[in-house]
């Protein structure tokens, strides 16, 4: 996984609450079976017309914004699915992190998977950044995960909460599967303890 | 001194491998029901990491999302939903996966065959990658939902690293009167609470109107957990659980059987145990609900009318206004007054034997509208044969619905179900997100008795004055 430590980058606001992962990537995208090419089709319903034309309204197709990597949005983000494929589009389109008041929790778990930070802060800050990003022209936003917080050149400055180990999994790109393997020896005799009910051992010999 | 637990508490406490200092504690997984969307990176992510299945005999598939609803046999027409379908055949192969698949009698909805195979009992730890795993919680397991990336680890150790949630208590008093189901019940509570009202909680439902459901009621209130926010939702196990269970072909038999219902017998939660939230209901307050916008919290009586957008607190105004233009619907308009197109009963919120039999009951001796066309879609090939048996499929055949073969079918869409662009629909599913159904169709969530008198009547109806043939 790779390491997120410290971001400087354009900011795009999506001024919209509880953005499910429906938004995010449609359905008829999930029938991939790798985890890559997905942000082409990010947002695609708001991104394009039925005709499969651009649609120049939509935010992330102002000009001003092309290229952010930050995206600030509404209340609960991320709501609905549990698709990691919501993740691997934002990612892959080129967002590194996402700055909102609140995000959904499996969402905000498939994100620290991928080395994608969800950024918590009050409704306040999200408002301000919103109308900073709308104000002034190629609007940069810092994200420091080292000191936990968010800051610009103009004076903003704010600390965000994140769990002490998925911070430390993010600065050092760690594969907790592998953390979790060096608890084999705890791990097998949880399963002594607690062997395979009869039922389910005997039944796969069966089929 | 004994610590008076939670049902989530007994259980957490109970699945604790080890908990690293400085790392979020890591949970044992009695069961991962796995299906094709969610998992063939997974099983890449292995691969290339040189490593197995640590436990294949406690990870269970099926295919769900992408298979058509046709007669089985029909070839699969998109190629990339077949690609995918093979994926899976060939992953649970070369790792000795239990697979039901597309032909196998046991094939349907990963949340309505694990409970109907006895795969699903009280006191277990569930995942599986689907948001709609907290259903299974209706058993006092605790059930959630992952991402791919927890499959793959999960896979791996058959252990999870979580930290741990709060709690919540939704105690619903009184009694649900007739023609309101727990479907309405759960959009009751997400109508109260809202759509992140439960984020970072397990929610156990308990009081006297909960007691009272059947497991598929307790199913459906269950699985809609999710749609508040929640991490999951539970009810404690009791004798209605145990009589479920019993017999089922996965539950325990004998010995094992006796020991494991003791086992069950203590999982509830302790007296004088404390939440971190507690959210009362009176049931006898609630009614046939309708959602009217782009998400399972907006909703409103059927007897109401779409709210006015200048009603409502400031912060949820632009979010209703995008609702309502998205929606095609203008505030004050009555629902009963709403027009359809389409009809959908099923999805894992709504397919099981019960709510086959309650939309059969209202269909009965009716016929659908001429304007719409409805569908019913069995959650598996079990509820299919036991509706068959009974005759619901000649009732819903005669009465000019759809009878199909068993998948998540028009939930989501993933597979040929999809409503047209700017089609209306009452459907019995869990998400009225905005083209969830098909983009541009216009989802409006209901209980299957509500979406049965919808298809008849042309439009909502209140189920509570339906005149039953």
């Amino acid at each position: 996984m790779k390491p997120f430590t410290i971001h400087r980058g354009r900011v795009a606001p999506l001024d919209r609450v509880n953005v499910d992962t429906d938004q995010i990537i449609p359905k008829q995208f999930l029938k991939r079976i790798e985890k890559t090419g997905f942000g082409q089709f990010v947002f695609y319903d708001w991104r394009f017309g039925t005709d499969g034309k651009k649609n120049p309204d939509f935010v992330l197709h102002e000009p001003r914004y092309e290229g952010a990597s930050i995206l600030v949005a509404g209340k609960n983000f991320g709501c609905g699915s549990s698709r990691e494929h919501a993740v691997w589009a934002l990612a892959d389109f080129g967002f590194r992190a996402v700055i909102s008041s609140s995000f959904a929790d499996i969402f905000a778990n498939n994100s620290t998977k991928n080395g994608f930070l969800t950024v918590q802060l009050n409704e306040n800050e999200i408002a301000e950044l919103m109308r900073r990003a709308n104000d002034i022209d190629d609007y940069q936003l810092t994200l420091d995960l080292e000191q936990c917080e968010v800051r610009d050149d103009s004076g903003f400055r704010a600390k965000f909460p994140i769990d002490d180990f998925v911070r430390h999994c993010l600065l050092n790109g760690l594969d907790d599967t592998g953390l979790t393997l060096q608890h084999e020896a705890e791990i097998a005799a949880y399963e002594e303890r607690h062997p395979v009910p009869a039922a389910l051992a005997n039944s796969r010999i069966s089929r | 001194m004994t610590v008076n637990k939670t049902l989530f508490e007994k259980l957490w406490d109970a699945h604790l491998v080890a908990q690293p200092a400085g790392r979020s504690p890591i949970l044992y997984i009695d069961l991962h029901l796995v299906h094709e969307v969610t998992s063939p990176q997974a099983f890449d992510g292995l691969r290339a990491a040189g490593r197995k299945v640590r436990q294949p005999s406690r990870t269970v598939a099926t295919v769900d999302h992408n298979v058509p609803t046709e007669p089985r046999g029909t070839p699969i027409t998109d190629l990339i939903a077949a690609k995918q379908i093979s994926a899976l055949q060939s992953n649970c192969k070369e790792f000795g996966v239990r697979l039901f698949d597309m032909d196998a009698p046991e094939q349907g909805i990963v949340h309505v065959i694990g409970p109907e195979l006895g795969l699903t009992q009280p006191g277990m730890t569930i995942v599986c990658g689907d948001s709609h795993t907290s259903t299974h919680g209706a058993f006092g397991a605790l059930a959630f939902g992952i991402g791919t990336s927890e499959v793959e680890h999960v896979l791996a150790t058959q252990c999870l690293g979580q930290q741990k949630p709060k709690t919540m208590k939704i105690n619903v008093h009184g009694r649900l009167s007739d023609g309101v189901t727990a479907k309405d019940l759960a959009l009751g509570i997400i109508g109260h609470i809202g759509t992140d009202g439960a984020t970072g909680h397990v929610i156990e439902y308990a009081g006297p109107a909960v007691r009272e459901l059947t497991m598929e009621g307790r199913m459906t209130l269950c699985n809609m957990s999710i749609e508040a926010g929640a991490r999951a939702g539970m009810v404690a196990p009791d004798e209605t659980t145990i009589a479920y269970v019993k017999g089922k072909r996965f539950a325990p038999v004998g010995d094992e059987w006796e020991k494991s219902v003791e086992r069950w017998r203590s999982l509830p939660t302790d007296d004088g145990s404390s939440f971190d939230k507690v959210v009362e209901i009176d049931a006898a307050q609630l009614c046939p609900f309708v959602t009217w916008g782009t998400n399972p919290g907006m909703v409103a009586p059927v007897t109401g009318r779409v709210p006015e957008v200048n009603d409502m607190e400031e912060s949820n105004r632009r979010a209703a206004e995008l609702a309502l233009q998205y929606m095609g619907l203008e505030p004050g308009r009555r629902i009963e007054d709403i027009k359809i197109d389409r009809v959908f009963i099923g999805s894992c919120t709504n397919s099981r034997l019960e709510d086959l039999r309650a939309a059969a009951r209202v269909a009965k001796g009716h016929h659908v509208s001429s304007k719409v066309r409805a569908m019913v879609v069995p959650g598996s090939q079990t509820v299919k044969r036991a509706a068959e048996q009974e005759g619901l499929h000649r009732v819903f055949l005669d009465a000019g619905f759809e009878w199909r073969e068993s998948g998540c079918s028009m939930c989501l869409g993933m597979n040929p179900d999809i409503l047209q662009p700017g089609e209306r629909c009452a459907s019995t599913s869990n998400r009225n997100f905005e083209g969830r159904q098909g983009r541009g169709g216009r989802t409006h969530l209901v209980s299957p008795m509500m979406a049965a008198a919808a298809a008849i009547a042309g439009h909502f109806t209140d189920i509570r004055n339906w005149k039953y043939q």
